[in-house]
């Protein structure tokens, strides 16, 4: 193994390692929302910080090993990758932490009939299965895999789409719980990001792997 | 038409075959990198161009090599007249025991030229060309052994340019030198290739990222990839190519 694989191997080892910090902070995420459960709001924001670190190291390992190794082909398109993955999965972060925000500052429940109809629980799994799945098929160089996240992200923004009628039809019976569908209407906008950044995840995985650019074109 | 061909091309060193039925082309004023590990066969295929591999005892060539659409390897061809439309630089600078001025001057002195005017012309041009004038105009009587090894690999270049070639072949031109030397080479392969065709050998990846548009990757004889370099540097499409320039090479 030559010095530059030992390096690769790291930095590859690392950003597995906030990938799933950052698994993790959606579950907590979906979870606190559902349960209502500001304890683990809390964990969020503190995974958050691990996060923020990783994301400055990343940067600074793919800013050495091009400044030092003159990586090229593949090894300078997993260093790109690395780069643009890594502002992608600190994103990702940033939303399940907004979301936990949001979760933090209500004064109720969410409406258990309301996160139903709105698919805002399904969108919670959809978005959590992506981001997995684009682990695996990093992890694993399964470029297969990563073009089925692709069209993963159709789904989320169809629900994204429907769910605007579904709460203004909501508002309009329930004039008390305003503050609450302007909650779930913002957190439906994140996870709607949160598939566009997976999405991106995986392009940069295909790029990666393929050599192929698939940025603004149909999967 | 292309500036520098082959086609077919087989090269045997007695019974060792140190060329395999190679396909080349290089375009007018492009810049060709050739890479591969040593032994490959890529500065016996950049020899062809000037027939210096003639000089090798039991050489046997098979196939066209073609300058400017003409087969080199034809028995009409001169080979002194061919050397003149072929300027060569070595891995190590090779100036000449002579003043700076003589040195650049050389090679139009040996092909008859007596005006003197012609020749000073011709020598500062070609001087300006190499980005040595500034260094050495107001030294030129002096001896050329006395510039550092990057000026003198720069007065060999001027030396090549004097007799204006078709075509200029640089066999590691850089690898004796220091970073700064280097970097003044490189630049100046960038600016003569405005005139110039080149093909370079290097062992240098990045060297060949760098000043090459097209890259031919050699092999045991063969040539394995060529393509722009770009695309050899980014994604190559054989296996072989990228295991070297990744260096991983087993």
């Amino acid at each position: 193994m030559t010095h530059l694989d030992t390096e690769i191997k790291q930095l590859k080892k690392d950003t597995i390692e906030m990938w799933n910090l950052v698994i993790v902070q959606m579950e907590k995420a979906s979870k606190a929302m559902i349960d209502f459960d500001k304890g683990l709001a809390k964990d969020i924001n503190t995974i958050e910080k691990r996060v923020d670190a990783f994301e400055l190291k990343l940067n600074m390992d793919c800013e050495n090993i091009l400044a030092l190794f003159n990586p090229v082909a593949i090894d300078l398109r997993f260093v790109i990758a690395v780069l643009k993955i890594n502002y992608n999965l600190e994103r990702i972060g940033d939303y399940a932490n907004s979301i936990a925000g949001i979760v933090s500052h209500s004064d109720t429940e969410f409406d258990k009939e309301l996160l139903d109809s709105t698919q805002l629980t399904k969108m919670f799994e959809i978005s959590q299965t992506m981001l997995r799945e684009s682990l695996e098929a990093f992890e694993y160089e399964n470029n297969k895999l990563a073009r089925e996240i692709l069209t993963q992200d159709e789904q989320l923004d169809k629900i994204n789409v429907s769910a605007n009628a579904v709460l203004k039809n909501s508002i309009e019976t329930n004039h008390d719980k305003i503050e609450q569908h302007l909650n779930i209407l913002s957190i439906i906008r994140m996870l709607e990001r949160v598939g566009d950044q997976t999405k991106n995840l995986a392009e940069e995985i295909i790029f990666f792997i393929e050599a192929k650019v698939l940025r603004h074109s149909k999967p | 038409m292309n500036k520098a061909e082959a086609i077919d091309v087989n090269l045997y060193y007695k019974d060792f075959q140190a060329l395999k039925n190679i396909n080349f082309s290089a375009e007018p004023n492009s810049v060709t990198a050739l890479i591969g590990p040593s032994g490959c066969g890529k500065s016996t295929f950049l020899r062809l161009f000037n027939r210096m591999n003639d000089l090798i005892e039991g050489v046997r060539i098979e196939g066209q090599v073609l300058l400017d659409g003409e087969n080199v390897h034809q028995k009409n061809i001169q080979v002194d007249a061919l050397r003149k439309k072929v300027g060569m630089v070595f891995q190590k600078p090779n100036p000449f025991p002579k003043s700076i001025f003589e040195n650049v001057a050389y090679g139009l002195r040996v092909d008859g030229i007596k005006d003197k005017h012609l020749i000073e012309e011709r020598v500062i041009k070609s001087l300006k060309q190499s980005a040595l004038w500034d260094e050495v105009k107001d030294k030129l009587k002096k001896s050329a052994l006395e510039l550092s090894g990057g000026q003198q690999q720069r007065l060999c270049i001027a030396r090549a340019l004097a007799i204006e070639p078709s075509l200029i072949l640089m066999d590691e031109p850089a690898s004796a030198l220091d970073p700064i030397s280097t970097a003044k080479i490189e630049e100046l392969i960038y600016e003569l290739k405005k005139e110039y065709t080149i093909i370079i050998v290097t062992h240098n990846m990045q060297q060949a990222g760098r000043v090459s548009d097209n890259t031919a990757f050699f092999y045991m004889g063969e040539l394995i990839e060529y393509d722009t370099t770009k695309k050899i540097f980014t994604n190559p499409e054989n296996f072989r190519t990228q295991n070297y320039v990744t260096g991983r090479f087993g």
